[in-house]
Parts: structure tokens; C-alpha cells; sequence
């Protein structure tokens, strides 16, 4: 049945890197794509999307609503970035924090926010910015009752209130540190009136923001359609949009978006593999950008009474795990450019994020099996290896641990179905990966993980005291201790494997000037014609 | 004939019934769908409350209940992932894949029936051989390998037509060459099985007797009467190819409805998962129906007994 051959893909984004896998589907399609590079490289010239000032996107998932609150797809933040303004601003380059619809904000106690706002804001349909967009637009979305299917984006938010026409105080149910970052990513501000009038379904229909780019046509399902907003205030600091139109069409299969390249069809696709961007290389008019990624990739392993692998309980054990795989070779040769080795678990990137402390485990197989040895494993055991994406880096990895005597038998799966797994004490290694929704701050990774949750395979109480210390501690001197000793803690008792940063590698139109950054975020304000 | 039709269509309902239970179980078996619903980045609170929200913490069996009594009222349910009604979602996506199914089933036709006459005026000889060939290759290849090498030569090297998308009929062109081709091998069997019957038979000797020209006897007397369990096959095919365009739509980035199930699988989207089975099922059943009608129209035999 030809429904068989649909790829699984993972709901969060779908997998990078592909190489080594037994099925004839898969090879089919390896082969078939690179039929795609390699042939065709001699083909004619792309039609320039410079030409017309159009920039043609082609991404895989459609968004389900365009309203930034009723979806959770990659392309609906990227969508939300470029339409929508939020309350400040997060420079990409030094992550600090500026104002953009807020001109300066105080924070007045543990749970308590007031923002200056910008005045002379207009959103596209020319209702005016102030107070009341921003206090209806928190209340409403931060309200249970409207489903907003973002609850980690909104959530935290206890109540906004109106304290003058370009004043607002925001507060939050507990201290929230991260406050900030949701403010500058995710959380967009709607004009008051229209969404009142419109709703979300409303606002999916004609969506109306104050980005930089407004919607001028979108078709569910099949593309949305943007235009430079030639009324962008001048003081934001996204800058002014330069490219005139920017289309964005939902294309799911991924070699279909990469013959769209080749033949000019489309003048930017991202997620691209890394053995298909090193033979798009080789066609005149497409360049090859790489880029880091804020989403860490680490073996988790699972401590935990009743779990199927009790070895793992015995800290040796762990360390023989971690001494085992060499990470540099990995990266080096499979995980490529754009990937970037990691000794502690958070993205580097994030604010609370430190590898100080944190011990380091070399690649030392004869190590790793002393200590196996030790441990009463002197010929190794066999072990069950949960993945849902890479898995020609779980592939990797299972044959260092092959070396070492540790016989990995790989289950890979949906990533919602590993989640359930995990969750249900019934993985014994986990090859997870971990994006922290964009959020640059500590508190959306390693608590995820290591905090007492769902997907704590640890319980270690000392870490989850720490954890909960940063997560809910404003003082940033006292915050980042807490974390630092989280940190450190895990890595001496070997709870997870770091391993690397996942790349990220874009095809784009030879005349396009644009930049790739860790947040994934595709920011067509900021890219430019050659 | 009142009381057959009326046992085939409760056998029809009973079926459709059966279908949506085990979509339903499979899709809530295979992984949680409220975490699929809040995304990658959700906390576990987060989580229960979409569960809250969607209602998902109900036992299953009174979720399907739920869903049943609704659909039997007409309420076709809301999809979860889109938040909007799921009937009038399948609708329109519904003509998308009509279209696709109809064109893939005139390529089809077009390749099979010439090949398979070919085949069996000529049996045996190399022509035969030939067709053969290109049913086995048809059969063999998977779809989208050969979808793939249809980009690769109509989009890149020749630049005739565009590569994704569904705004122009050339944009119909290539998923109906890759999805009419796959199911072409079996019409080309069938058609050349018949024809070698057919054209054995006594009455192609008269008709050759008398005098009549080759295509005469060919087309007018033989194929005729060939061609009956093809309409039979053609009706069963176009469910197939309704059911089972997913991956072509995927591929060419048309919005059909294949490509509205796979979505909906994807996010778990039960509703939507839910109709789009039932009415595949329901459409697969009268297909056949009409197959059944057909046949006793095209041959007197089948309408007398």
C-alpha cells in the first residue's frame, strides 16, 4: 500500500540529517534526491526572485491558525516574528534585551513588570497601538477559557493592567525569570479592537499585526503572501524591511522543495540535510548557508526504579557511557559545520547556561571498559536505545558503545511516542534532542529535564531543589549559582550524555543576502538583495 | 434486488462502523494526543490542560460514543488542529483529490487499454514482452521514486512544467503520470487476459470470416467484452486512488485531502482523522456498488440472473 511510505516525521521539526538506513524507501529517496543535485547542477538559470522583489519561501508544515497563540509550528513563529511586534526585543547577535513596542520597562518586584510603551505605533489595519492592545491582547490569550494552544508561551502570566494610555503593568503567578524572553520571542501584542471584533479564527483569516511585513493574501494550506509595511515605525529595533514581497508556500515533501530550488521555482527552503546541502553546492545559483541551532542533542539515561535497564543505576556504569563515544569524530564527520560540541546541558547560548564546573568526560574506551568492568559488566550487557530524529547519529553512537561491549538495540520512533515511552519509565537510553521552543533562557531546557517533571528520568532531589531555586530567583548573581551547581551535578553523576549543538544548513537563491541564527528564526526584515 | 441492495448497504454501514472504531483506537493507541497537540515545547501542566480543554481525559470509549452520537445528528465534530468544523475542511479539500483521482485514472486507461491490446493481439512476441516490462516496472517502482524522476525531467531538464502546487492544470500533470502509472499495470493484465480470451472465441472467427476489418473485430467485437471486468476494477481503483494519493499529494504540495490525512495523523487530529476515514470507507463501498450496477448494464447476462 502506497500509505505505507509516508516518512514519520516528528512533530516538533522535523529530522535534519539522514544517511545509513536499511529501508529501500529511504534509499530510494537518498538516491532519488541526489539524482535531483547531481543531474540537474548543468540545468539552466534560476528565475532571480530579484527580479520581481519577491522572495519565495517553501516550508514543510502549514500552520493550523496564523494567529501566534493557535499554533505551534516553526513557521507560525516565524510568521508571528516578521507580522507581529512583541513587547521588547532580543538583538539575535548579543542576545540583550531592547524595547520595541515598550520604550523602557521596570521591574518593580518579584512578580511585577511596568512597561513604558511606544507611542505613534499604527498596527496595518491603522488602529493605533496603546495600552489596551497590549492589556487585551496578555488577558485574553493568558485566559484557560480561549484555548490558546501556546499554554507554555502564556501561562506564566498572572494579569496585565492598563496604568496610563502608554503604561501597563504586567504580573506574573510566581517570580518568573524568564518573563523577559517570552516577552521579546513569542508573545505578540494584536491591535485591541479588531481582535475583540475578529477572535482568533478571525485573526487567522486576516491576520493584522505591526511587523514589518503585513499579510496581503493567505490561502490555508497552501501559501501566505507578505508585503513590506511601508508605515513600519522607525524606531524598532528589527530595522526596516528591505525585500518587497516575500512568499511563503507549504511544500511537505522535502525533495520536492529541494527540485523547487534547483529549478528557481522557490528562493529559500531550510532544514535542508547535510549530504543533500553539500551537493546543492555545486549549482550556480543556490548558496549553501549554515547556521547553529539552539537545540542540543544528548543521551539521557534513565535511573529510575522499575525502568528496563537497571545497570544504569550504577554511576560506572554512566561514566562507561560517557568515556565511550567520541564526540569530536561524531561531529567532525556525521553531525557537520554548524555543529558544535557540548559538555553541559543547556543550549550555550541561554542566559543561566555554563559548562563551568562541569566535568568533562574524554573519549577513553579503555576507560570506559575498566569501569565496566568494575562495575561487574567485564563483557558489557545488552540495552534498549529509544530515537525519534538523527538517526544516523544514533547509529553512531551505537556502534561506540558496540566497542565497548554495551550491545544498544535501537527502538526509533515518533517523537511523540518516544515521549510517551520516556515518560512511562519504560526507555532505558534516550536519544533526545531539544529545541527550548527558541526560549534563550535556562529555565526552558534543563529543567525540562532534570526539574522532578514528566521527562526527569533522574529524580535527583538535590538537582531539583537547585533547579527550582533558579527558576523562581529574579537576583541574576544568585540564579545563575543555582544553575551553575544544577549543572555540575549532573554531569558528576552522569545523568545524560551531552553530546552537540545540532546545525542547521539553508538553501537559498545565489542573490540573497541573509544570515542564519541560532534561534532558527527566519527574519526576512533583515535580509536583503545582493 | 430491493432486499440485496438493502443487506449490502447495512454490511456497508457495519463496515464504515468497524473502520472508524480501529482508526479510532490506532490513532489514540500510538502516543498521547494532547502532548501532540501542545508541541514540542509544552510543560506537563501545559499538557493537562489541553487534555482539559479538549476533553481528552474522558474514558475512551465514551470519546467515541461522544463522536458517534454527534455524527449521527450531522455534527461532523470540530478539528482539533485546525479549530474549524471538520465537514466543510474535508469538503473542500475533497475536490482536489477528485480531480487528481479522475486524471490518474484516465492515465490509467490510457496506458493500459492500447498496451494490453497491443499485448494480446501479439501475445507471446516481443510487443508482449515489451508491455510486460512496463507493467512490472509500473508495479515495482514505488510512486514517488518515479514522481521524483518526473520533476526531475519535466521540472529541471525540460522546464515544461512546474514542479508543486495545484493552481493550474499543468500542476495536475505529473502526480496524475505518477499515480495513473502505478495502478495501470493491473488494467494492462486484465485487459490483455481478456482480450486473449475474447479474441479465441467463436464468434471473433466469424466477425474475421465475414470479412470485417482487423480494428473492427478488434475494437468493436473484442474489446467490448474485455473491457466488462475493467469497469469493475476501474470503480475499486478510484477508491484506491482517493484513499491512496497521500503520498502523491505530499510530494507535489497539493492540498487534497490525502495530504489533510496525513496531517491529521501526524497532529492526531481525531475528527478530521475520523471522517476523512468513514468517508473513504463509505465512498470505497458505493464505488463498488456502482461497479456492480455497471456491469449488469455493459453485460445481459449478469442483469438476467
Amino acid at each position: 500500500m502506497a500509505e505505507c511510505r509516508v516518512k514519520p516525521v516528528a512533530v516538533a521539526s522535523p529530522p535534519a540529517a539522514r544517511r545509513p538506513r536499511p529501508l529501500l524507501a529511504a534509499r530510494l529517496r537518498t538516491a532519488a534526491a541526489a539524482l535531483l543535485a547531481a543531474g540537474l547542477v548543468a540545468s539552466g538559470p534560476a528565475l532571480a526572485g530579484k527580479k520581481d522583489d519577491t522572495l519565495r519561501m517553501a516550508y514543510d508544515q502549514a500552520p493550523e491558525n496564523v494567529d501566534p497563540y493557535y499554533n505551534n509550528v516553526r513557521i507560525g513563529v516565524i510568521i508571528a516574528a516578521n507580522v507581529w511586534d512583541t513587547l521588547l526585543y532580543r538583538d539575535p547577535m548579543t542576545n540583550e534585551y531592547k524595547g520595541q513596542l515598550a520604550k523602557s520597562w521596570t521591574q518593580v518586584d518579584d512578580k511585577t513588570i511596568d512597561f513604558e510603551l511606544r507611542e505613534g505605533v499604527k498596527f496595518h489595519n491603522g488602529e493605533e497601538f496603546d495600552a489596551d492592545s497590549v492589556v487585551y491582547t496578555l488577558n485574553f490569550v493568558a485566559d484557560p477559557k480561549n484555548k490558546a494552544v501556546t499554554q507554555q508561551n502564556v501561562s506564566w502570566i498572572d494579569k496585565v493592567e492598563k496604568l496610563g494610555k502608554y503604561k501597563v503593568r504586567l504580573t506574573t503567578k510566581e517570580p518568573f525569570p524568564g518573563a523577559k524572553e517570552y516577552l521579546s520571542t513569542t508573545v505578540a501584542i494584536h491591535p485591541a479592537k479588531y481582535y475583540q471584533e475578529v477572535g482568533p479564527q478571525g485573526m487567522n483569516a486576516k491576520p493584522v499585526g505591526s511587523g514589518p511585513y503585513m499579510v496581503t493574501d493567505y490561502q490555508p494550506g497552501k501559501s501566505i503572501t507578505l508585503a513590506r509595511n511601508p508605515n513600519y515605525f522607525k524606531e524598532s529595533p528589527k530595522g526596516q524591511p528591505k525585500i518587497g514581497k516575500v512568499i511563503i508556500r507549504f511544500i511537505p515533501d522535502r525533495q520536492t522543495q529541494l527540485a523547487e530550488a534547483i529549478s528557481g521555482g522557490e528562493d529559500l527552503i531550510m532544514n535542508v540535510a547535510k549530504d543533500q546541502a553539500d551537493q546543492i553546492k555545486a549549482v550556480p545559483t543556490l548558496q549553501v548557508v549554515a547556521g547553529k541551532t539552539m537545540r542540543i542533542v544528548f543521551l539521557q539515561m534513565n535511573v529510575q526504579d522499575g525502568g528496563p535497564a537497571s545497570q544504569l543505576k550504577d554511576v560506572r556504569v554512566r561514566k562507561a557511557i560517557m568515556h565511550a563515544i567520541d564526540r569530536e569524530t561524531i561531529v567532525k564527520n556525521i553531525v557537520g559545520e554548524g555543529g558544535e560540541i557540548l559538555n553541559s546541558l543547556c543550549t550555550p547560548s541561554q542566559v543561566g547556561c555554563t559548562a563551568e564546573g562541569v566535568p568533562v568526560y574524554k573519549y577513553d574506551p579503555a576507560l570506559s571498559k575498566k569501569l565496566l568492568a568494575e562495575a561487574g559488566f567485564p563483557d558489557g550487557f545488552e540495552i534498549p536505545i529509544a530515537a525519534y530524529r538523527e538517526r544516523n547519529q544514533t547509529e553512531a553512537i551505537i556502534n561506540y558503545l558496540q566497542a565497548v561491549g554495551i550491545r544498544a538495540k535501537l527502538n526509533f520512533l515518533q517523537y511523540a511516542a518516544m515521549r510517551d515511552m520516556a515518560r512511562g519509565n519504560k526507555t532505558a537510553l534516550t536519544h533526545q534532542t531539544w529545541g527550548s521552543n527558541l526560549v534563550n533562557d535556562v529555565s526552558a531546557s534543563t529543567p525540562v529535564y532534570f526539574g522532578g517533571g514528566a521527562d526527569d528520568l533522574a529524580h535527583d532531589p538535590e538537582i531539583i531543589k537547585l533547579l527550582d531555586e533558579g527558576d523562581h530567583t529574579i537576583d541574576p548573581a544568585k540564579r545563575t549559582a543555582a544553575y551553575q551547581k544544577a549543572l555540575a551535578l549532573i554531569g558528576e553523576r552522569a545523568y545524560a550524555v551531552p553530546l552537540w549543538l545540532l546545525p542547521a544548513y539553508y538553501v537559498a537563491n545565489k542573490d540573497l543576502s541573509m544570515t542564519a541564527y541560532p534561534d532558527e528564526l527566519v527574519r526576512f526584515w533583515d535580509m536583503s538583495w545582493k | 434486488m430491493l432486499a440485496f441492495t438493502l443487506k449490502r448497504l447495512g454490511l456497508a454501514a457495519l463496515v464504515a462502523l468497524t473502520v472508524s472504531v480501529l482508526a479510532f483506537l490506532l490513532l489514540h493507541l500510538s502516543g498521547d494526543p494532547a502532548v501532540a497537540l501542545a508541541g514540542e515545547g509544552a510543560r506537563q501542566a501545559d499538557i493537562d490542560m489541553v487534555r482539559k480543554m479538549y476533553g481528552l481525559d474522558r474514558p475512551l470509549a465514551v470519546q467515541y460514543a461522544d463522536w458517534l452520537w454527534h455524527m449521527l445528528q450531522g455534527d461532523f465534530g470540530t478539528s482539533v488542529y485546525f479549530k474549524t468544523p471538520a465537514g466543510p475542511l474535508i469538503f473542500s479539500k475533497l475536490q482536489t483529490t477528485l480531480l487528481l483521482g479522475l486524471a490518474a485514472l484516465g492515465v490509467a486507461l490510457a496506458i493500459s487499454i492500447p498496451l494490453g491490446v497491443l499485448a494480446a493481439l501479439y501475445k507471446d512476441s516481443l510487443a508482449d514482452r515489451l508491455c510486460l516490462a512496463v507493467a512490472v516496472l509500473g508495479q515495482a517502482l514505488p510512486n514517488f521514486f518515479f514522481a521524483l524522476l518526473l520533476i526531475m525531467l519535466f521540472s529541471l531538464t525540460l522546464r515544461w512544467l512546474p514542479v508543486s502546487g495545484s493552481g493550474t492544470w499543468q500542476h495536475f500533470v505529473m502526480p496524475a503520470l505518477a499515480l495513473g502509472y502505478y495502478v495501470a499495470p493491473a488494467f494492462m493484465r486484465l485487459i490483455r487476459a481478456g482480450m486473449i480470451e475474447v479474441l479465441g472465441a467463436d464468434y471473433i472467427r466469424t466477425a474475421r470470416a465475414k470479412g470485417l476489418p482487423a480494428t473492427t473485430v478488434v475494437f468493436k467485437h473484442a474489446l467490448r467484452n474485455a473491457i466488462v471486468p475493467v469497469v469493475a476494477l476501474a470503480a475499486v481503483q478510484l477508491g484506491y486512488l482517493l484513499g491512496g494519493s497521500v503520498v502523491i499529494e505530499t510530494i507535489f504540495a497539493l492540498d487534497g485531502l490525502g495530504y489533510l490525512a496525513y496531517q491529521s495523523i501526524t497532529f492526531k487530529d481525531f475528527p478530521v482523522m475520523q471522517l476523512i476515514v468513514l468517508l473513504l470507507s463509505v465512498l470505497y463501498v458505493l464505488l463498488t456498488l456502482a461497479s456492480d450496477i455497471a456491469n449488469a448494464w455493459l453485460d445481459p447476462r449478469i442483469r438476467v440472473s
